[in-house]
C-alpha cells in the first residue's frame, strides 16, 4: 500500500541534503564574503598574510555561493543609460568627408569644382559646378563605399549616394546605421565596463538591455551621481587646425568648420576645422603628470599611427595653433612651437589633481563612441539596505514561527511533518538561489514569505483530503494513499498557474520585480517538491514504524 | 484537542443570495472604477517619471520648513511627506520628497540632488546626508514601464484563461477569469481610493494576486470537476455547494497561514515594501471571496456540460484527465 522504493528515498532525502548544503554558506554570509573577497583578492596576484588568513575563515571543501543581495538591500547605484547612437553617424561622415574631397579632385576634369553644403549631420551634401558630371561623381562616390555584412541584404554597402540637381547627397544605408549602432552599443559597454573597472569597485552589474540601453548596477557606491561622473563623460579627444579665436558665441562658421567654446577663459570660442588631425582613439597611455611649472597635467603617447600624423601636422605647421578639444570644449590651443615627432605630448589646462587623475582614467579606458542619457537612476544608502534586511529577517522569522505554530495546532504530528518539510523547503529555496547566483531584492524577501504562507498550501489540501477519506472509514493506510492521489491534481492546478504568473514577472518584470518573480516561482518548485515528495515519504517512514490502526489527522 | 476554524461537516448554501453577492461585487467594481476614474491612481515615479528623495533626520521633521526652504530652486511640483513606520528609533525621522521630471531633462541632475541637500541641510540641522536614496526616473522609461505593466498584466490572465479552459471547461475558464478580474479591478480600486502609492512593486503583487486568486478557484473547480462525476443525478447548484463546502475547511487554512505571513511582513516589515504587502493582504482577501461568490456563482450561471463519461471533442479534453 505505502511504498517508496528505496532509491526514490535515498533521492529525496540526497536532494534535501544537497539543497540544505548549498544554502548553508548563507547562514554565515559576512565570513562566506569576507573569505570569498580574499580568495578572489588572491587569485589575482594580491597574496597578502590577511588575505591568506580571511580566506581561511571558510574551508574550500564547503560550498562557497551566495545569494547575492540586490541594490536596495546593499545599497548601491543603479543607472540605465541610452547609448545616442545617432552621434557615431555625424563622426562617421565627418571622417568620410576628405576622403570623399580628395576622389572627386581626382575628377575635376569631368565634375569641375566642389562645394561642400549646409546638411543635417548625418549626411553630407556638396555641389558640383558642372552638374554634366554627375554620373561619373555619383560613380565615384559609390566606388568608395564598403560591402557590409548584413543577415538580410546581400551586397548592401555602407554608404548610399544619389543625385539632387546638381547636389550629391552622401548618407549611412540602413543596413549600416543597423551595424553601427549594434557596434556602438557594444563599444559603449565595453568602454563602460572598463571605466569602472579602473575605479575598481566589486561585482558591478553591467549588461545590455534592449537595442540601445545600458543598464549598471554598482554596490557599495555612495551615489548615482558618482558613477555618472564615471561613465557619463563622453572624453572624445581630439586635436583640431585652429581656424581663429573670437569672443561671439554665435559667430558663423564655415561649413567643415565649427565653433568650441574655451574651457577655461569665458566668453572665448575658438573657430576649428572639424576633421581633426589625431583623435583619443589613436593614444596608447595617458597619465597624470604636471607640467614644467608643477601644475597637474595629463601627459599622453600615441601608437605608430597617431604618431606619424601628428608629427607630419606639427612639422607642416609650425608657428599655427592647434586646439586639444575634450567634449566639444577646448582644453588648450597652443601655438607649435616645433616638429613634435615623437608621439607624446602633455595637456595641460587649470586641472586640479583630481581631474588631472580623473581624466588620464578617462583618456585610458578610451572615449564612449557616443554620448549616454540616463534615463534611470537610483541610489540607495548602505543603511536603508540594512535596515531592510534587518526588517526582512524579523518579519520572515516571525512568519515562520506564526506558521509552523499554527500548523502544529491544526494537524498534530501531521502539521509536525508539515513543518519540517516547510523548514526544508525554505532552505532548499536558498539552496537553490545560491546555486543559481539569484539576487535577493526587497520584493524577493516578501517572495519568500509568501511561499512559506503558500507552501502549507500543497500540505493543507492533502491533509483535509486524507481526514475526508477517513471519514469513509476506509483505514488509515487507505485514506493517506487516497489522500495524497486525490489531492495531486488540485495540487499541480493551482502550483502550474500560480507558476504562470511568475515567468511571466519574470520575463516583463525588471530589477527588484524580477527578483520576487524568482523567489516564487523557485518556491513554488520547492513547495510542490517538499510536500509531494518529503511529507509523503515522512509520513509513510512514521507509518511503517508504528503501524497505528487508527490516525488523526 | 485539534485548532478548527471550520467545522467537520459544513452545509452552507452559498448560492442562495448568489444575486445579491453578484450584486455586491458588481457595485464594488463600480465604485472602484469610479474612484479610478474620478481620482486616479497615485503613480509612483516608476510610471509617471520625477525623482524622489528619502531624507532622514535626527530632529522631526517640519514638512512646511522643507516645503519652504525647497520652494526657491523652483523645481515645479514638489510633494513632502513624512513617513510614520514603528521599526524607526526614536531618533529616526524620515520623509519622502518627490520632485516631478524636470523639463528637457531624462533623469535628475547630481546638482539638483546637491542643491536640495544643502538647502535641506540649512533649514533642518539634523539631516543626515547623503540622502537615503534617491531615485530618479525618466518620461521614456516611466511610459515604457506602464506599457509593460498593463501587458504583463493582460498576458498573465490571457495565459491562465487559456491554462484552465485547457484543464477544464471554457465555463469554468471564464468563471475564473471573471474573479481575477473582479480582484485586479478592486486593488486597483483600493490604491485609488486610499490614495496609496502605485509603483512597480504594486504590479508584481497585483500578478501575486492574480496567481493566489487562481490558486484557490483551481482548487475549488477541482473538487466541483469530481464531484460532477461522483452525483450525475444531483443538480449544478447543489453540486457547487457540496463542493465548496468541501474544501472550505482548506481555502480558510491556506488563506489564515498565508494572512499570518503577510501580517507579519506588514506590521514588521518596514516601510518601503508595505503598500506591496497591503496590495497582497487585500488581494488574499478579495481573492478567497471572489472564488467562492464570483467564479462559482459565475460557472453556476453559465451552466456546464454534465455528460462526462462521452469525451468531447471540443474543448481539448485529452489535457483534463492526465491525473485526475
Amino acid at each position: 500500500m505505502l511504498q517508496i522504493d528505496t532509491w526514490k528515498r535515498v533521492l529525496i532525502w540526497s536532494v534535501c541534503v544537497i539543497g540544505l548544503f548549498m544554502a548553508l554558506p548563507n547562514a554565515f554570509y559576512t565570513r562566506v564574503e569576507t573569505s570569498n573577497d580574499a580568495k578572489a583578492a588572491i587569485e589575482l596576484g594580491v597574496d597578502t598574510p590577511e588575505n591568506q588568513a580571511e580566506a581561511a575563515e571558510w574551508p574550500n571543501w564547503l560550498p562557497s555561493s551566495l545569494v547575492n543581495l540586490g541594490l536596495d538591500l546593499r545599497g548601491g547605484a543603479h543607472l540605465l543609460a541610452e547609448v545616442k547612437v545617432e552621434d557615431v553617424y555625424e563622426s562617421r561622415m565627418e571622417a568620410m568627408w576628405p576622403e570623399i574631397r580628395d576622389a572627386l579632385r581626382d575628377e575635376r576634369a569631368t565634375v569641375g569644382t566642389i562645394r561642400r553644403q549646409e546638411s543635417p549631420p548625418d549626411q553630407i551634401r556638396l555641389r558640383i559646378s558642372q552638374p554634366e558630371g554627375m554620373p561619373r561623381a555619383l560613380e565615384v562616390v559609390r566606388g568608395l563605399a564598403r560591402q557590409v555584412q548584413t543577415l538580410s541584404g546581400v551586397g548592401a554597402t555602407d554608404i548610399e549616394a544619389r543625385a539632387q540637381g546638381d547636389t550629391i547627397i552622401v548618407q549611412l544605408s540602413e543596413a549600416e546605421k543597423l551595424a553601427t549602432d549594434d557596434r556602438t552599443v557594444r563599444q559603449s559597454l565595453e568602454i563602460v565596463r572598463r571605466r569602472i573597472d579602473e575605479v575598481g569597485t566589486r561585482e558591478p552589474t553591467i549588461q545590455r538591455q534592449g537595442a540601445d540601453r545600458i543598464l549598471i548596477q554598482v554596490p557599495g557606491i555612495g551615489s548615482a551621481g558618482e558613477l555618472k561622473e564615471i561613465i557619463g563623460t563622453t572624453a572624445q579627444l581630439t586635436f583640431n587646425p585652429v581656424l581663429g579665436r573670437g569672443t561671439d558665441e554665435n559667430a558663423s562658421v564655415g561649413i567643415g568648420e565649427k565653433l568650441a567654446p574655451s574651457l577655461d577663459e569665458p566668453d572665448v570660442y575658438y573657430t576649428l576645422d572639424s576633421s581633426p588631425v589625431v583623435t583619443g582613439e589613436e593614444l596608447v597611455d595617458a597619465q597624470p603628470a604636471f607640467d614644467q611649472n608643477g601644475r597637474p597635467a595629463v601627459s599622453f603617447r600615441f601608437n605608430t599611427s597617431g604618431a606619424r600624423k601628428f608629427g607630419d601636422y606639427t612639422l607642416e605647421n609650425i608657428g599655427a595653433p592647434f586646439a586639444i578639444v575634450l567634449d566639444d570644449e577646448v582644453i588648450s590651443a597652443p601655438v607649435i612651437q616645433s616638429h613634435i615627432p615623437g608621439g607624446s605630448g602633455i595637456i595641460t589646462g587649470n586641472f586640479t589633481v583630481e581631474e588631472s587623475t580623473n581624466l588620464a582614467v578617462l583618456l585610458r579606458a578610451g572615449a564612449l563612441p557616443a554620448e549616454l542619457e540616463f534615463l534611470e537612476e537610483r541610489t540607495i544608502g548602505p543603511e536603508l539596505g540594512q535596515d531592510s534586511i534587518d526588517a526582512g529577517k524579523v518579519a520572515t522569522i516571525v512568519a515562520f514561527v506564526a506558521v509552523l505554530a499554527f500548523m502544529g495546532l491544526s494537524y498534530g504530528l501531521f502539521g509536525i511533518f508539515a513543518n519540517i518539510a516547510l523548514i526544508i523547503n525554505v532552505g532548499l529555496l536558498f539552496g537553490l538561489l545560491s546555486l543559481i547566483g539569484a539576487t535577493l531584492t526587497l520584493p524577493g524577501i516578501a517572495g519568500i514569505v509568501l511561499t512559506v504562507g503558500m507552501a502549507v498550501d500543497a500540505n493543507v489540501l492533502i491533509f483535509e483530503r486524507i481526514r475526508e477519506e477517513l471519514k469513509s472509514a476506509k483505514g488509515p493506510a487507505r485514506a493517506i494513499e487516497l489522500g495524497y492521489e486525490k489531492a495531486l491534481s488540485a495540487i499541480l492546478d493551482a502550483n502550474v498557474t500560480t507558476f504562470i504568473t511568475a515567468v511571466i514577472l519574470f520575463a516583463m518584470g525588471s530589477g527588484p520585480v524580477r527578483g520576487f518573480a524568482i523567489t516564487l516561482g523557485l518556491g513554488i518548485l520547492t513547495s510542490v517538491f517538499t510536500a509531494i515528495f518529503v511529507t509523503r515519504l515522512m509520513i509513510v517512514m512514521w507509518f511503517e514504524r508504528r503501524r497505528p490502526k487508527t490516525i488523526e489527522v | 484537542m485539534r485548532l478548527k476554524l471550520v467545522p467537520q461537516q459544513t452545509s452552507f448554501d452559498f448560492f442562495s443570495r448568489w444575486k445579491i453577492w453578484l450584486g455586491i461585487s458588481g457595485l464594488m467594481m463600480v465604485i472602484a472604477f469610479a474612484s479610478f476614474m474620478l481620482q486616479g491612481l497615485n503613480f509612483g515615479i516608476d510610471f509617471r517619471g520625477g525623482t524622489t528623495i528619502r531624507t532622514e533626520s535626527t530632529q522631526p521633521i517640519d514638512v512646511g520648513a522643507y516645503r519652504e526652504a525647497i520652494a526657491p530652486l523652483e523645481l515645479g511640483d514638489v510633494s513632502i511627506t513624512e513617513i510614520f513606520d514603528p521599526t524607526f528609533g526614536p531618533d529616526e525621522h524620515v520623509a519622502m520628497i518627490r520632485i516631478q521630471a524636470q523639463e528637457g531633462a531624462e533623469a535628475v541632475s547630481a546638482d539638483m540632488i546637491t542643491q536640495v541637500g544643502e538647502v535641506l541641510a540649512a533649514a533642518d540641522a539634523g539631516l543626515k546626508l547623503p540622502f537615503e536614496s534617491v531615485e530618479s526616473v525618466g518620461p521614456k522609461v516611466s511610459g515604457e514601464l506602464i506599457q509593460t505593466a498593463v501587458i504583463a498584466v493582460v498576458l498573465a490572465i490571457g495565459a491562465v484563461l487559456v491554462y484552465i479552459w485547457l484543464r477544464f471547461e471554457w465555463q469554468f475558464a471564464l468563471g475564473a477569469v471573471a474573479a481575477l478580474v473582479h480582484d485586479v479591478i478592486l486593488t486597483i480600486g483600493i490604491f485609488s481610493e486610499l490614495q496609496i502609492r502605485f509603483d512597480l512593486a504594486i504590479i508584481a503583487a497585483l500578478l501575486t494576486i492574480v496567481g493566489y486568486s487562481l490558486n484557490d478557484t483551481v482548487v475549488v473547480f477541482d473538487r466541483v470537476r469530481e464531484n460532477l462525476r461522483k452525483y450525475k443525478k444531483k443538480d449544478l447548484k447543489e453540486v457547487l455547494n457540496i463542493s465548496i463546502n468541501e474544501t472550505l475547511s482548506r481555502t480558510v487554512m491556506t488563506s489564515v497561514t498565508t494572512l499570518l505571513a503577510l501580517i507579519s511582513l506588514y506590521v514588521l516589515g518596514g516601510d518601503v515594501i508595505r503598500g506591496f504587502v497591503f496590495a497582497m493582504i487585500w488581494g488574499v482577501i478579495v481573492g478567497t471571496y471572489s472564488s467562492v461568490f464570483v467564479a462559482s456563482t459565475i460557472l453556476l450561471w453559465l451552466g456546464v456540460k454534465r455528460d462526462w463519461s462521452k469525451p468531447s471533442n471540443t474543448a481539448g479534453n485529452q489535457f483534463a484527465n492526465i491525473d485526475a
